[in-house]
């Protein structure tokens, strides 16, 4: 128990790095994808192959490569960010890549004849989309998001690659100065908590848009 | 009063109808009948802004609707088929979303305009279902009345009695009249010829009045 709480402090430090990058990540990418998935149906070729180029790097390189290359790489190139920016950067347009393939299969699923009532009522094409479109497709990816968003949870402890102290990373740090694998337990069981909550989260909203079909 | 002048719809180099005349008078109840897939349904749809021609010219009390795919209004309400009811609201909220979206009416007015419209409906007791708790027959007045509210000047049915029941059928052509009584032009596109004469004030008939 006193070795738990000696413990605290560092561990906290690291989850509160941990949970910003988490919430920075969900606030950038969730209009970021939406707006990629709307590209991606777009009438112009070039954009369509630029967003679809995008998506490609994004989903074929790991995410730890990105975060190098945006902390490391692009500070070659001259266009550095502070540590915590990079992560955020790195996280935002990786899950905006995901979450737009996500978007997209929920905006296929929304039925043509929806947009014609629309249409017929009189609706402008952004009330279309805000009004009857999104709501339909949030409910459809509902699920799917919910496994980026605990994805997410995990994910967040790869900024160690570019000096982040992360909850991981305090951790890691407890446990070789201590030789103990605790520090370890207590992490795994940080993440356990983190997911859980999530998990209710998600379900919560699930049921509540179960009220229509 | 409508009047359609040498409408022409193409489609893939497939002509679909040429030169279609048609005048609805104000009031007057129209039903189009014919075989599927002869172009009853597109017309309607080029009325209602969703499809365009390639030539011709559609003029509704005297002013001249675009048929070029620029159309924005809702003076052609349209009930499809399928009704596409919005499924993510209840029938009221259905019902109020273009009125206050569109025309900017107050949400209190609007809900006692949908009340009052849904009343005469008979829907009044559904009014806080979803569409996935209604029967098509429901369905479809959830539909009319979300047309009837923006105030269309003219009403079109696409099939208004297929999956219909009888009892459903005679529902729909009651309040065909009822909405004759009250003034509304509407238009029926339907392959049912029993329907179509019982209902309307005069029948025309696609196959035979259209060139293709």
């Amino acid at each position: 128990m006193n070795y738990f709480l000696e413990l605290l402090p560092s561990l906290l430090s690291g989850l509160k790095m941990t949970l910003g990058v988490f919430f920075f990540t969900i606030i950038g990418s969730i209009p970021l994808g939406i707006i990629v998935s709307l590209g991606m149906k777009s009438e112009y070729f070039t954009i369509r192959w630029l967003i679809n180029g995008y998506i490609w790097i994004m989903r074929g390189t790991p995410l730890l490569l990105q975060l190098i290359f945006v902390y490391y790489g692009l500070g070659m190139m001259g266009i550095s960010f502070p540590r915590f920016e990079a992560a955020i950067i790195a996280f935002i347009i990786n899950y905006a890549a995901y979450l737009a393939e996500i978007f997209r299969g929920g905006l296929q699923s929304v039925p043509r004849g929806q947009y014609d009532a629309a249409k017929v009522l009189g609706f402008t094409k952004i009330q279309t989309f805000f009004k009857i479109v999104l709501p339909q497709v949030i409910k459809i990816v509902v699920p799917s998001f919910g496994n980026e968003v605990i994805n997410l949870v995990k994910d967040t402890s790869l900024v160690y690659v570019i000096g982040l102290g992360d909850i991981l990373r305090a951790g890691n740090i407890a446990a070789s100065r201590d030789v103990t694998l605790i520090p370890y337990l207590l992490v795994g069981l940080i993440y356990l908590i983190m997911t859980a909550i999530v998990t209710v989260l998600l379900r919560r909203t699930e049921k509540r848009l179960n009220i229509w079909r | 009063m409508l009047e359609i002048k040498k409408l022409t719809k193409t489609y893939n180099n497939n002509t679909i109808f040429r030169d279609l005349d048609l005048t609805v008078s104000d009031g007057e109840v129209l039903s189009i009948v014919g075989p599927s897939g002869i172009g009853k349904t597109t017309l309607i749809k080029i009325l209602a802004g969703l499809e365009t021609a390639d030539a011709g010219k559609v003029t509704l009390n005297s002013e001249q609707l675009p048929v070029d795919g620029t159309r924005t209004d809702a003076k052609v309400g349209l009930i499809f088929q399928d009704f596409n009811l919005f499924p993510n609201y209840t029938v009221l909220d259905n019902i109020i979303l273009a009125p206050i979206n569109v025309n900017k009416i107050d949400k209190a007015a609007a809900k006692d305009q949908a009340r009052s419209i849904i009343d005469t409906l008979g829907m009044l007791n559904k009014a806080e279902l979803y569409p996935f708790q209604l029967s098509g027959g429901q369905k479809q007045r959830a539909a009319i009345a979300r047309a009837l509210v923006m105030d269309p000047q003219i009403l079109a049915y696409d099939e208004p009695t297929s999956g219909l029941d009888e009892a459903s059928t005679k529902q729909v052509a009651e309040i065909v009249k009822t909405l004759k009584h009250r003034g509304v032009t509407q238009l029926i596109i339907t392959h049912d010829q029993f329907f179509a004469e019982i209902v309307s004030d005069r029948v025309f008939d696609f196959s035979k009045e259209v060139a293709r």
